[in-house]
């Protein structure tokens, strides 16, 4: 019933950011340069014929009356066709989410078991080789660019030993095991920033937990360190660690068009940058909103998730 | 012994296990009579009329057929056309169809679907609406014969009709070609060799073509874009891969078979893979283009367009362009080094800086600054711009270089302000030669200025005079010395300036044989060997 509560709370309380997501979006392209009926009607239009597709549009409309129509249909789950390729807007999202939301979930999964584990050991063995090794790679991990990773995972195991594809993906019905093994290389690459980030919010996080007084009392009354670390401190320090993860799945949402491109995955990233370059209005709103609705989630199911490893954060 | 034991192969070994269960279909794609082919660019826009991006005409050349092409040499020879006669006084041409021509859905393909292909091509190309305004009537004999009556004659009729590059005429069902012009077609049914699968297609992504197993070739070996069409593989998949280096590595590693485009600086690594072909099948390959814009100051005036050809080197832009001269050729062939209309006459693509600063001079030039349209997206576009800008500065103009992606270009340069207001004075392009070859497609020649005219906006009433002239003369020898005249007087007002011809090659699979050589990218008459 809480839970409900609050769900029922927060999502009133997205409606307006929504709102200004939607307004964002529209207004974005419409004040930068380009113009779509100029691509569309071709190097030997006349100005005649521009005016005909810029009211077979409806580009010829005021503004405000274009975005009042084009939300009054976002009402209705309408978002649009495509004026470049004159598909509708929500197929051509369904068509390109598969992609980037499997290299999004195997980055997020890889990224925490590998990340929590090495922080949480950094932070139990602190000062140690572990923790200078982790933290080591942790600034490595932030350091170099995503396509030097790539390149560099693609030179050695695809290049030279053969052991993964160069490029492309396969979708899960093709069978997991080639679904995996497509997406082993994105995922590799794009972890190494994410695997930074969550150990050395885990190391922090556990650290401050660990010179907490009731781990001290757990101590002293003689419980393995075991324990201690694993079942007390880990949990109390799970808060930070589940923000980031969150921020990390709604960053890898929109934020893998670098890697969508080395490896060629046929993502929402890649139709983003081609649909803003064509000046493609429907999708590029389009394509804000499911981002923006993604974050707006994300960020309800994480704030959710708080109660989980902190009852005191569902009381208040 | 242990030392075969690297530990490369342990890690082969280590992989092997996932590896193993995954490969096998992998390998079945690749095995099998497929075509993976990686273009120079996605197909996004399906209607091969709605603009003159190459990737419709090649989409249209697999799905669509024409009545006429042009072979190897440039001839035009039947397609569609069966057999086709021209009266005495040349004002009718009969043409009829071949018999068991079929749309993919089966319709025969008749006189009813031509007419109004034809109409509503030409109400979307250049050559086509000018050789419309010489047609009286277009009507139908019967379902295979029809007629194309002319007011008077026109001696570029069959030359039109086999057009080889952006817009073509395609033909389509009655029922498509009745669409509006400017409102793309959404079903992809034509008499093409290939079917669309239109399942499967992901605009920006992939485009999938099967073999048309009813498609009816022409009982003759492929030449150019025209004779046979026998299509010799099951399937043909159009990817998009943006990054080039991405898609060298798939060809190197046998994920792909074909790469359209991979650009010049690439071609020495993929030459070097062992199972790898670096061709060139395109025998006309592309040329850049300078255009300075005749509406906006400096550039209003002939004396400041000519100082800016007099300042230019081709030589400097195709190195900036293309790196290896082996891959290029300076020339002021206007109608591109080896077509039949070629000729060097006008320019000796040399710079002459005291000439280029006595016509400055001469023109008049305070100081306008020169705002110069600079596209990003490709080293093609972005090298000669900055190459140019150096150049213009050198002799003393004032230039602003804007650096946008080619979609900004593309809407910017339609505009006919001034430079204050959004407008532009200079920009450079590519295209492919074989748009340029003929002066009537040629859009850089199109001189009808800010009315109807091609981007620039020049205004000439003689080349568009010595135009007309060409369109209505019917000898080959008689075609040449008009050019040649048009060529001059291009480079006396200064339409543009060409920046050389360069080639592209094509990278593919050693397993690829028979790959036709012509203007455009083409899946019939290709093997593939296992």
């Amino acid at each position: 019933m809480a839970v409900a509560g609050v769900l029922l709370k927060r999502s009133v309380s997205v409606v307006p950011v929504l709102a200004v997501v939607a307004l964002i979006a529209f207004l974005l392209l419409r004040f930068s340069s380009g113009d779509p009926v100029a691509q569309l009607a071709g190097d030997n239009a006349d100005p005649a014929a521009i005016v005909a597709i810029r009211a077979r549009l409806g580009l010829d409309q005021p503004l405000p009356m274009q975005f009042l129509h084009w939300l009054w249909r976002l009402l209705q789950g309408d978002l649009g066709t495509s004026i470049v390729s004159n598909q509708p807007v929500s197929t051509l999202i369904a068509q390109r989410i598969g992609p980037t939301l499997s290299v999004s979930i195997t980055t997020i999964v890889f990224s925490v078991l590998v990340g929590v584990p090495i922080g949480v050991f950094a932070a139990w063995r602190r000062g140690g080789w572990l923790d200078r090794f982790a933290m080591w790679t942790s600034v490595t991990g932030f350091a170099v660019p995503t396509f030097a990773i790539g390149y560099f995972w693609i030179y050695l195991l695809s290049m030279q030993l053969g052991l993964f594809p160069v490029q492309g993906y396969a979708p899960l019905s093709a069978g997991l095991g080639v679904f995996l093994w497509h997406l082993a290389l994105p995922t590799l690459t794009l972890s190494l920033v994410y695997v930074a980030l969550i150990a050395r919010v885990a190391r922090t996080s556990l650290l401050e937990v660990l010179n907490e007084d009731f781990v001290r009392t757990a101590r002293a009354k003689g419980l393995p360190e075991r324990i201690v670390v694993f079942k007390h401190a880990l949990r109390n320090a799970a808060v930070p660690i589940v923000s980031i993860v969150g921020i990390g799945v709604a960053l890898l949402i929109g934020g893998v068009v670098v890697t969508e491109s080395v490896f060629n995955l046929p993502g929402l990233g890649r139709l983003t940058i081609d649909s803003v370059l064509a000046r493609d209005y429907p999708v590029v709103q389009g394509i804000i909103m499911v981002f923006g609705g993604a974050y707006v989630a994300i960020n309800l199911l994480v704030d959710i998730s708080y109660s989980f490893f902190d009852p005191r954060i569902s009381a208040q | 012994m242990f030392s075969d034991f690297s530990r490369r192969s342990l890690l082969k070994a280590g992989a092997a296990g996932l590896a193993v269960g995954m490969m096998p279909r992998i390998a079945r794609a690749q095995s099998s009579k497929v075509i993976r082919a990686v273009m120079h660019a996605p197909l996004r826009a399906t209607d091969p009329l709605i603009n003159t991006a190459w990737t419709g005409r090649n989409h249209g050349l697999n799905i669509y057929d024409t009545l006429f092409s042009t072979d190897s040499k440039f001839q035009v020879r039947p397609q569609m056309v069966e057999a086709y006669e021209v009266s005495a006084d040349k004002l009718t041409y009969t043409f009829r169809l071949r018999s068991g021509l079929k749309f993919h859905d089966g319709a025969p393909v008749t006189s009813a679907d031509v007419i109004p292909s034809l109409q509503r091509w030409a109400k979307r190309d250049t050559m086509g609406s000018r050789m419309m305004g010489f047609v009286a009537e277009l009507k139908p004999v019967d379902d295979r014969t029809f007629q194309m009556m002319l007011k008077s004659p026109y001696g570029q009729v069959l030359q039109t009709l086999a057009k080889p590059s952006s817009i073509m005429p395609f033909i389509m069902p009655a029922r498509l070609a009745a669409q509006a012009p400017d409102q793309p077609v959404t079903e992809f049914v034509g008499s093409g060799p290939f079917r669309f699968i239109a399942s499967e297609f992901r605009p920006g992504s992939r485009a999938v073509y099967e073999r048309n197993p009813d498609y009816v070739s022409r009982d003759e070996p492929s030449d150019g874009l025209a004779g046979g069409k026998i299509v010799k593989i099951d399937r043909y998949e159009w990817i998009s891969m943006p990054d080039f280096q991405t898609a060298a590595n798939a060809l190197i590693n046998k994920e792909i078979d074909f790469l359209e485009a991979a650009p010049h600086d690439i071609l020495p690594s993929l030459i070097a893979a062992k199972d790898v072909t670096v061709a060139d099948y395109n025998p006309l390959g592309f040329m850049s283009v300078v255009r300075m814009n005749w509406l906006t100051e400096p550039f209003n005036k002939q004396e400041i367009r000519q100082a800016v050809m007099y300042a230019s080197d081709q030589a400097d832009w195709l190195d900036a362009q293309v790196g290896n001269p082996e891959y290029y050729q300076a020339s002021a062939a206007m109608f591109g080094v080896t077509t039949p209309l070629a000729s060097e006459v006008g320019w000796n693509t040399k710079p002459d800086i005291a000439r280029a600063k006595d016509l400055l001079k001469k023109g008049g030039y305070k100081g306008e600054k020169v705002v110069m349209l600079q596209g990003t997206d490709s080293p093609l576009l972005s090298g000669s711009s900055t190459v140019t800008a150096q150049k213009l500065r050198a002799i003393g103009m004032n230039v602003e270089v804007q650096t946008m992606d080619w979609g900004s270009v593309l809407a910017r340069r339609v505009k006919q302000d001034s430079t204050a207001n959004g407008g532009w004075s200079m920009t450079h392009w590519v295209t492919t030669t074989t748009e340029l070859m003929n002066p009537l497609a040629s859009t850089v020649l199109d001189t009808r200025g800010k009315n109807g005219g091609f981007f620039g906006w020049p205004e000439d009433v003689e080349i568009e005079s010595l135009r007309n002239k060409f369109a209505l003369e019917p000898e080959a020898a008689a075609q040449k010395t008009v050019a040649e005249a048009i060529q001059k007087r291009a480079y006396d007002v200064m339409t543009h300036i060409p920046g050389g011809q360069f080639r592209q090659p094509v990278s593919h699979s050693k397993a690829l044989k028979n790959i036709v050589h012509a203007p455009a990218p083409l899946f019939w008459n290709v093997e593939k060997t296992a």
